[in-house]
């Protein structure tokens, strides 16, 4: 870089002795200079502020030397300065020998005529002396310094003056010739002491010369200001600068940001001085770019103990020699950690962003897909809904056809027609369901229900339709709670779907349904195959579940196939055996405590208890390699399957859906030609406010829960072995003396919940011989607790019951009802029907009035064994259809105009079952069904009274019609959108008849609601 | 005699299959019986009366300044459950299409369904009045009707 400044100096070489003032003038004004500085005058003040710290530029000189000697740049560099020197004293030699020259030359001239003026002596004779000589001066005004060399160049061609010796002695005298010699005698002294001047001064002049600095000096002064600049301007930056020889080897540094000694990093390598990760990649780099022999930059991150985690951004170039070889690298590094820093955090926003877009996109594209898909499935349900309307109408009118005469032939093609339409029919319903379970439409209802009754419910509709040999069972623990909050209306169907799913496939052996509680589970644990109680019982109690106090010893030693018969053996809670392995009870356990513990663990339960459900039967089974499909929708196992038993293969679907959607999770077990077991666990809200066991009943002590509502298990045998349903001996004869028990009680009764309501009346004959019936059951329970003959007689005995209250049954309504079908809801109503008719045929009586006589016992049963309907509707045309209808049923019915009034009348009267339009004028359906509700909740009116109806007087008194228990509310709806059976459900009505009713539905509707 | 008797199940044929009558029609028909022989002329006499009253009431409503389509609406409502608990199935569908239009507010629609409504529910009435005077003859002639069971 010097050398620039040298080429400057060397073409200015005339002004060269000011050069250190002269230097920078057209330096500064060059552009393309990689080192302007400036004038050295202003230069020299603002250095002269600044303190450089030199200390830490370290080097090897010998090294610098070496560079300089043998790198190309550095030779370069030396030889003009070299060049410069030269020149300088190739110019100053020049000059001198120029005026040695001059002089030897005027010597010449000098001695010459010394010899000529010698000659004319000689021709003169001796007497001629130097005193004509006169003093010639040469050069006088000439001046020799070094300073003015230049300006002696200039002048110099000049010569010397001779001067003409003047004598003013005659020519060729004596005197002549003596002043003649006088004079030149003289003018030799002064030629010889001028010549001693000048030399003198040609002394005095080397002397000058070699005192005069020498341009090396000047040169090393500009280098330092060089180097005080770039100190200077080093002196903050944060760069190290290096050199490294051949071997990688510091030869040169300058940091900074010292952190270690010369020692420590002179001689050494980059590896050798720190250790930590990037060190080995920097001088790989180094490496590199010497074998390439081409700069290059890179970044390196350093993680040193020395100086923690940097990075830096170093520039390595090689150095080569003169002959080309590669002797080392320069180096230089920047330390840019925190622009590194602010780059990778620009480049994770960036990328975020990019993250962020594209999940927006995705986002958005699926939030379209989504809309699409619920677009598409409303758009299933309207079309679905579309077609069943048409369709129903289809069925119903081919239902119509086969009332009327037909031949063989035809009747076949109208079954086919029926059963076809049918299966669309019910295809059409549940590709609804599923839409509309997946379209999230679906609201899930929370009402309180009997899971008891759903249970006995579901066997009961199924075996009604029964067209095979099938035993159909219900088996519940006792530790269910009574009355739990659900969806009743979806687990019924579930449950619905399941049993009719399992009764499809099983030709014979039996069909059945269990429930217990379990703890809530986390639902890997225990899905294991729960189809065999014994299975049941180990993998179940190895769980450490909750503790039993009780169970039964033979039977959990037992190793029957069978759960349900084991369970009948021993008329004991399925739970037992489900939960308790230890057998800490005896069998021979009275009824009362087994319900006090049941009562106990109704009580302590949660608000959530999880009641698990196995629906299982002893049919065809599912091979193993269809289990994993079996929920997909329209999946069966085969299309063989398909093809002999039918179906949508949408039913289990809508199933899981179900069930996932309540929180639960439905599983299934199966073994081919054994059957399958499909479980549901499901969580169900208890409030133990509906607890039947807060209240001690002290008059009904030990029976007061041996109602139906505790009742653990039925049994439907196919209709060819003459009976319909039993139930284990205990619950139903003490239901009825409880009644009998209760009677009594009628002013004190405060367990509304307990729904043993039996403000009626009994004969005494009537309840009298069922204890004696009643008591006979227990015995033989009792007695014969392990043995089979228990189920039997208890069958004898519960036949002989129905068959009793069948023939009564029948007798009094004449046959119109079904009796076959529906004998337990006759028996039901029957018994129900008795302990309201005094209230309606004789209300404001005394209660101990009603202890009446045999005769008039019967004839209020035979009053009251007709249910009591109440139509809500405005229509008259609907109404005088309506009732019409009723009356070829069998029925008869009260009818009101509105819901204000449906409230008023229920006030007065108390119904089994009303018929409510959803539509009318005053207050509409659902409105007046959710009034009904909340008097069955709360047991009051107050809802009612808030929306304005103001109970009859007649009915002031609460307890003139306590809410005996759920009436059934079934909504009659115009099947239009605003009357969505969704609706009313939400509102709390039971089930819901499409208009315009037909016979058959009010019939199918009736018999499903008055059991 | 059998004349007649195949001119009244033409007629009830003919009107079930252009879709003016359903089943329900049908369902009325079974509920006659002997302890109320005259069930379906009394059950139509009555839907008669009372649609004549609610399409004056809708035609009137449908003439005010400030239509109260809500009002309309209940009209509508309320033939439709009529129309469909008698089986008259087009009037049940025009009823559905008035009462959306009631919804929609849509004046000219609901004008227009009245008018159409008018028609069908006339054409209905002819022809079951048709269709009673049949019956009237057959049973003049103390015969049973044939669609009874």
């Amino acid at each position: 870089m010097v050398c620039e400044m040298e080429r400057d100096c060397i073409e200015d070489m005339m002004e060269i002795e000011v050069l250190p003032s002269m230097w920078p003038e057209d330096v500064g004004t060059d552009v393309g200079k990689q080192f302007n500085i400036e004038k050295p005058g202003r230069d020299q003040d603002m250095l002269e502020e600044v303190t450089i710290l030199e200390e830490p530029a370290i080097a090897d000189f010998q090294r610098l030397m070496e560079l300089t000697n043998y790198t190309e740049k550095g030779s370069s560099q030396l030889a003009y300065l070299m060049k410069h020197w030269e020149y300088k004293q190739a110019n100053a030699v020049r000059l001198l020998r120029e005026e040695l020259d001059n002089l030897s030359k005027q010597r010449k001239e000098v001695e010459l005529r010394k010899l000529e003026i010698l000659k004319d002596n000689n021709r003169f004779q001796e007497e001629s002396y130097g005193g004509d000589k006169r003093p010639i001066s040469i050069l006088d005004d000439v001046y020799y310094t070094w300073q003015d060399l230049p300006v002696a160049i200039r002048k110099s061609d000049v010569v010397v003056q001779n001067k003409r010796i003047e004598i003013e002695a005659e020519y060729d005298t004596v005197v002549y010739w003596k002043h003649r010699s006088h004079d030149l005698e003289k003018q030799l002294e002064a030629s010889i002491r001028r010549e001693e001047i000048l030399k003198e001064k040609l002394q005095e002049s080397i002397e000058t010369i070699e005192r005069q600095s020498s341009p090396v000096e000047e040169l090393s002064q500009i280098l330092k200001r060089a180097d005080n600049f770039l100190h200077f301007i080093l002196q903050n930056a944060p760069v190290v600068i290096g050199h490294q020889d051949k071997e990688l080897r510091y030869r040169f540094i300058y940091n900074h940001f010292p952190s270690l000694q010369e020692e420590d990093i002179i001689g050494k390598t980059d590896v050798e001085i720190f250790t930590g990760s990037g060190v080995k990649e920097s001088q790989d780099f180094k490496r590199e770019v010497m074998e390439k022999g081409v700069a290059a930059k890179k970044e390196i991150t350093f993680e040193t103990e020395l100086f923690g985690a940097k990075t830096f951004l170093i520039y390595v170039e090689p150095v080569f020699s003169k002959t080309g070889e590669t002797i080392g690298v320069n180096y230089m590094g920047m330390e840019i950690t925190d622009q590194v820093r602010k780059r990778e955090r620009m480049a994770k926003l960036r990328e975020e962003i990019a993250v962020q877009k594209a999940k927006e996109t995705e986002l958005n594209k699926t939030i379209h897909i989504t809309e699409e898909t619920m677009r598409a499935k409303q758009m299933l349900a309207t079309m679905s809904h579309e077609i069943r309307s048409p369709l129903s109408g289809v069925v119903s009118m081919a239902e119509i056809l086969t009332t009327t005469k037909l031949d063989r032939e035809q009747r076949q093609l109208l079954d086919v027609m029926i059963s076809s339409g049918d299966l669309v029919l019910q295809l059409i319903n549940d590709i609804l369901d599923l839409s509309k379970v997946e379209s999230g439409a679906m609201k899930l209802e929370a009402t309180k229900f009997r899971p008891r009754e759903v249970v006995r419910h579901v066997l009961q509709t199924a075996a009604a339709s029964l067209q095979k040999m099938l035993t159909l069972e219900g088996d519940i623990a006792d530790d269910i709670p009574i009355e739990v909050t659900g969806d009743v209306l979806r687990i019924r169907q579930i449950l619905t779907n399941l049993v009719s799913n399992a009764v499809k496939f099983t030709h014979q052996g039996k069909v059945g349904i269990n429930l217990y509680v379990v703890p809530e589970p986390p639902f890997a644990k225990s899905e294991e195959c729960h189809q065999k109680a014994t299975e049941d019982q180990s993998t179940v109690s190895s769980n450490g579940l909750k503790e039993e106090k009780h169970t039964s010893s033979p039977r959990s030693t037992r190793c029957d196939q069978n759960l349900i018969d084991v369970k009948k053996h021993s008329g004991q809670p399925i739970q037992n055996q489900a939960f308790n392995n230890e057998c800490s009870r005896s069998s021979a356990n009275s009824e009362c405590s087994m319900n006090d513990d049941t009562e106990e663990q109704t009580h302590s339960s949660e608000t959530t208890v999880w009641i698990r459900c196995d629906v299982f039967d002893t049919g065809i089974g599912i091979p193993e390699k269809a289990i994993p499909t079996l929920f997909r929708r329209y999946m069966q196992v085969s299309a063989d399957h398909a093809r002999k038993y039918g179906g949508t293969g949408l039913g289990l679907a809508i199933c899981k859906q179900l069930v996932e959607l309540m929180g639960g999770r439905l599983t299934v077990t199966s073994t081919e030609h054994c059957g399958s077991t499909f479980t549901f666990i499901l969580p169900y809200k208890v409030s133990t406010a509906c607890d039947n066991s807060d209240d001690p009943d002290d008059l009904s002590d030990v029976d007061n829960n041996e109602d139906d509502t505790t009742e653990g298990f039925f049994q439907f045998q196919p209709r060819t072995l003459g009976s319909l349903f039993t139930s284990n001996g205990s619950t139903r004869p003490h239901r009825i003396s409880h009644k009998f028990n209760g009677f009594p009680d009628n002013n004190s009764y405060s367990n509304l919940s307990n729904n043993i309501i039996s403000n009626g009346t009994n004969s005494v004959e009537d309840a009298s011989s069922v204890i004696v019936n009643a008591s006979d059951m227990l015995e033989s329970t009792s007695s014969s607790s392990h043995s089979s003959e228990t189920k039997h007689e208890c069958l004898v005995n519960g036949n002989k019951q129905n068959h009793d209250n069948n023939k009564a049954h029948a007798m009094l309504e004449n046959g119109t009802a079904n009796s076959s079908q529906c004998k337990e809801a006759g028996r039901e109503m029957n018994l129900e029907t008795k302990s309201r008719g005094p209230q309606q045929t004789c209300q404001g009586q005394g209660k101990e009035d009603s202890t009446s006589s045999t005769s008039t016992s019967a004839e209020v049963t035979k009053s009251t064994l007709k249910p009591n309907i109440l139509l809500v509707e405005d229509n008259k045309i609907n109404i005088m259809v309506t009732k019409s209808m009723m009356k070829q049923l069998g029925y008869s019915m009260d009818v009101v105009n509105n819901g204000v009034e449906a409230i008023r009348e229920i006030q007065r009267h108390s119904y089994d079952i009303i018929l409510m339009d959803v539509y009318m004028p005053v207050m509409n359906g659902l409105q007046t069904t959710k009034l009904i509700r909340s008097y069955e909740e709360t047991g009051n009116w107050d809802a009612a009274r808030e929306a304005g109806i103001e109970q009859s007087l007649s009915a002031s008194d609460n307890r003139a019609v306590p809410p005996k228990k759920r009436i059934h509310i079934v909504a009659m709806t115009a099947n239009t959108m605003s009357e969505s059976a969704e609706e009313c459900f939400a509102n709390g009505m039971d089930a819901f008849v499409s208009k315009p009713v037909t016979l058959l539905k009010l019939k199918e509707c009736l018999e499903k609601h008055l059991r | 005699m059998d004349h007649l008797q195949r001119k009244l199940r033409d007629l009830e044929s003919t009107m079930i299959q252009q879709g003016i009558l359903d089943d329900q029609f049908s369902q009325l028909q079974k509920l006659q019986d002997d302890s109320s022989p005259d069930f379906v002329y009394e059950v139509i006499t009555l839907f008669f009366a009372d649609s004549d009253k609610l399409l004056n009431n809708m035609s009137h409503a449908l003439g005010q300044k400030d239509v109260n389509f809500k009002q309309i609406d209940a009209y509508a409502h309320q033939q439709k459950g009529s129309s469909a608990s008698v089986g008259a199935a087009k009037v049940t569908n025009i009823c559905a299409a008035f009462r959306s239009f009631c919804e929609a507010k849509n004046l000219e629609g609901c004008r227009r369904c009245l008018q159409q409504l008018r028609q069908e529910y006339d054409i209905m009435k002819n022809n079951l009045l048709l269709l009673f005077k049949l019956q009237q003859d057959i049973k003049t002639f103390n015969r049973s009707i044939p669609t009874r069971e």
